[in-house]
């Protein structure tokens, strides 16, 4: 049993597509009970960072440990306290709401109950027995978050979380967000817009070429000149 | 109680491949349409010798179910595919093997209901006689399809992670499928001849050591294959 509260270690990442190095040594720590935004113009290796601490991804090199399980060694330990959310919903279409939620409920060893009361909390009740393919993607992204929920997880990491959902959307997400850090949890969270994010973020970090190039606080200015330069 | 848990795992997968599967439909009609229409094109290619189209029915439905089992077997992983579903299952903690069996047991459904179709109607179209032993040639039938899913299954797994996954499935399955598609027909060959207990029983026992083979080796390798 490893007992820790930094959320996040990360040493020295590095992580190449044949021969191009997207992460060039990236060194990042979240400690318990931290919301950071991660910043960054397109293909600056933001998702890549978020699959390696998901371990859907090894590094090449350097070491990242989540609540102090190794994501190489300790895996399954990890997967298990982390609740990944990326830009593709990861759904079913040819299943209903609920059903999507009740495999997922079976997944993670969670009672269907559960799966109904995720339901609710996003207000997707009335669809619950529509298949996915009819929703819009802003109703798949509640899904989703619904899913999140199912998890219960320890560590958030959220890839652009905010894309499609609209007001009520985004007020969900940051509860979601706010309810997990509440009971010790952290969140990373990729975002392209401080916006909807900035309520809920302790602080910001960006990502330039792979890597991490000054740690900030919440800085629309920052977000402003990332997007400029990312036209 | 790890045991029951992943058993559970690989229900809940095999319950939502079949239910995806039951809600769209296509995927079984048309592989299922694929498997028959080979039969018919064997049927005009064997001629009109009833003879001839008997000796050759064992192999026709054989390779018939195979070639159309391939589009099923790239299909199993499609459904992950498409919304990016493969993260969110190989993400759920647990035992990967779970979510081979799951996987497996959907795809041997799915297969299997295929053959029954491809089987009476291949019994029908090349008028061939159901032998006495119809529940050995059962057996067999059975045997092949879970060598050939098993297989099928687990390099399906191995390609979809490829681009050219639907070129690379059959090169990587089928020269693994020779011995498994050789004892299959063999001993549906000899059933349907008649001979009951001296080729069809070395040729089923030969199956049946492959069967035990081929799943012990995947349900192994498994991990390996799906994680990046």
């Amino acid at each position: 049993m490893v007992a820790t509260n930094v959320a996040i270690d990360a040493e020295d990442v590095a992580r190449r597509f044949d021969t191009t190095w997207v992460l060039r040594g990236i060194n990042l720590r979240l400690d318990a009970g931290e919301v950071v935004g991660l910043l960054g113009a397109n293909g600056t290796g933001k998702s890549t960072l978020l699959r390696i601490v998901a371990t859907l991804l090894r590094p090449h090199a350097g070491r990242v440990t989540v609540f102090g399980h190794d994501i190489v060694g300790a895996a399954d330990e990890v997967r298990s306290i982390v609740g990944y959310m990326a830009h593709a919903p990861g759904l079913y279409g040819d299943l209903t709401a609920r059903e999507n939620l009740r495999f997922a409920a079976s997944m993670l060893d969670r009672d269907a109950r559960e799966a109904d009361d995720a339901l609710a909390r996003v207000g997707l009740t009335v669809a619950a027995n529509e298949t996915v393919r009819t929703f819009s993607s802003g109703m798949q992204r509640r899904l989703a978050i619904a899913r999140l929920l199912l998890g219960r997880p320890r560590l958030l990491l959220l890839d652009e979380p905010y894309s499609n959902l609209d007001t009520d959307g985004i007020a969900l997400m940051n509860s979601v967000i706010e309810e997990r850090v509440a009971e010790g949890a952290a969140a990373l969270v990729v975002v392209h817009e401080l916006g909807p994010a900035a309520p809920v973020l302790d602080r910001t970090e960006t990502l330039v070429d792979g890597r991490i190039v000054d740690p900030g606080t919440s800085d629309e200015n920052t977000v402003i000149s990332l997007v400029a330069n990312d036209r | 109680m790890t045991w029951r848990r992943e058993w559970r795992r690989a229900r809940a997968i095999a319950w939502k491949d079949l239910t995806a599967e039951r809600r769209s439909k296509a995927g079984f009609n048309s592989v299922t349409a694929l498997a028959v229409t080979m039969l018919v094109l064997f049927g005009f290619a064997l001629g009109p010798d009833t003879q001839g189209m008997r000796d050759a029915a064992p192999g026709v439905i054989w390779l018939s179910v195979l070639f159309a089992g391939v589009l099923a077997f790239n299909r199993s992983y499609q459904i992950e595919l498409d919304g990016g579903s493969l993260d969110q299952l190989i993400l759920y903690p647990g035992m990967r093997r779970s979510i081979f069996a799951g996987k497996l047991m959907a795809n041997l459904a799915f297969v299997g209901l295929m053959l029954a179709i491809v089987v009476v109607t291949g019994i029908v179209l090349f008028q061939v006689k159901v032998p006495r032993a119809w529940p050995a040639l059962l057996a067999v039938l059975a045997g092949g399809t879970v060598g050939f899913v098993t297989l099928g299954t687990f390099y399906a797994a191995m390609a979809s992670r490829s681009r050219a996954r639907e070129v690379l499935l059959p090169l990587l399955l089928f020269p693994m499928l020779v011995p498994v598609l050789l004892s299959a027909m063999e001993a549906t060959k000899a059933l349907l001849g008649g001979n009951l207990m001296n080729d069809a029983g070395a040729w089923a026992r030969l199956l049946a050591v492959f069967d035990v083979i081929f799943l012990a080796a995947t349900f192994l390798a498994f991990e390996a294959v799906i994680e990046v």
